[in-house]
């Protein structure tokens, strides 16, 4: 009986239909906590005592790097989910995850060497944090590219959810970099056990950005989910009916 | 001027924040493409249908 939510939403056309519903929900909290804390974090914020004002990359830096590991995460739980339990929604919903988790890793690693440059004085170095980063970036790229490389669905589905589930294993080495080796790359401040590192005047403004960008990415990932679902069912029947009230 | 100044560091600063909102609004454009791109596909599917039945 508790389970009966999770079988509706396998289902395409209730999916189809609840996203739909759900995307503004998403969307409008996710424009009005980026707004808020983009003016905390520009305006309001006072400048780090060793960074000064080129800390407020971390802004945009430190929720596009966490995008990048938590869409990896929920990308390869859909897949093992479409592939454990044969769930096509499933696989459109990670299919639909891996072109905004590539964007936001690029994101994340662009913005980190604009960090780097004036704090390290490098744009890159092998470091375990930003080589491991680089890695997920691949490891997105690889999960698109088996995708397109296979045109019957079922298959790509299939082979692509591998993929997807043995790439999870970069996800801890990514989070634990930082400890497990000698890292130019801080330790995690926010994301962490016990008390933040940060004064309240910079942490809020980059939980409300963390908490946007993270309701960003669902908006987004529900409308391509969508549209997938939709290539996926193009001969059924509710597919016409909501193609025809659209 | 002297926030655009950024205390030096607005050849860092500004770049990381125009690459972000030029991949945010990327995204949205291209979520809603996708899908519009599949109604339409849905509807020529069913056009054709309906001419040939």
């Amino acid at each position: 009986m508790a389970w009966i939510w999770f079988h509706k939403l396998g289902s395409p056309p209730h999916f189809y239909r609840l996203a739909g519903r759900m995307t503004p929900w998403f969307a409008w909290p996710a424009l009005l906590l980026c707004l808020g804390g983009l003016y905390g974090g520009l305006v309001s914020a006072p400048a780090d005592y060793q960074q000064g004002e080129g800390f407020r990359i971390i802004y945009v830096h430190a929720p596009a790097a966490w995008l990048s590991v938590m869409i990896y995460s929920a990308m390869a739980v859909y897949a093992a989910v479409g592939r454990i339990w044969r769930i096509n929604v499933c696989h459109a919903l990670a299919a639909s995850c891996a072109g905004i988790g590539a964007s936001f890793t690029l994101v994340a690693l662009v913005t980190g060497s604009l960090w780097g440059r004036p704090m390290w004085g490098t744009y890159w170095e092998w470091d375990p944090r930003l080589t491991s980063e680089l890695v997920l970036l691949f490891l997105y790229l690889g999960y698109m590219g088996l995708r397109s490389a296979i045109d019957d669905t079922a298959r790509a589905d299939r082979a692509s959810a591998v993929l997807a589930i043995v790439g999870a294993v970069n996800v801890p080495i990514i989070h634990y970099s930082v400890t497990w080796w000698n890292s130019l790359h801080q330790a995690p401040s926010v994301m962490k056990f016990g008390k933040s590192s940060m004064p309240a005047s910079m942490l809020i403004p980059l939980l409300m950005m963390l908490l946007g960008f993270t309701l960003f990415f669902v908006a987004i990932m529900l409308v391509r989910a969508r549209g997938e679902v939709l290539r996926r069912e193009r001969g059924a029947q509710w597919v016409a009916e909501a193609a025809v009230e659209a | 001027m002297h926030w655009l100044q950024m205390g030096g560091y607005w050849p860092w600063v500004w770049p990381s924040y125009g690459l972000t909102l030029l991949v945010v609004v990327l995204n949205i454009v291209t979520a809603r493409r996708s899908l519009r791109a599949a109604r339409a596909e849905v509807r020529r599917r069913l056009q054709m249908q309906r001419s040939n039945p």
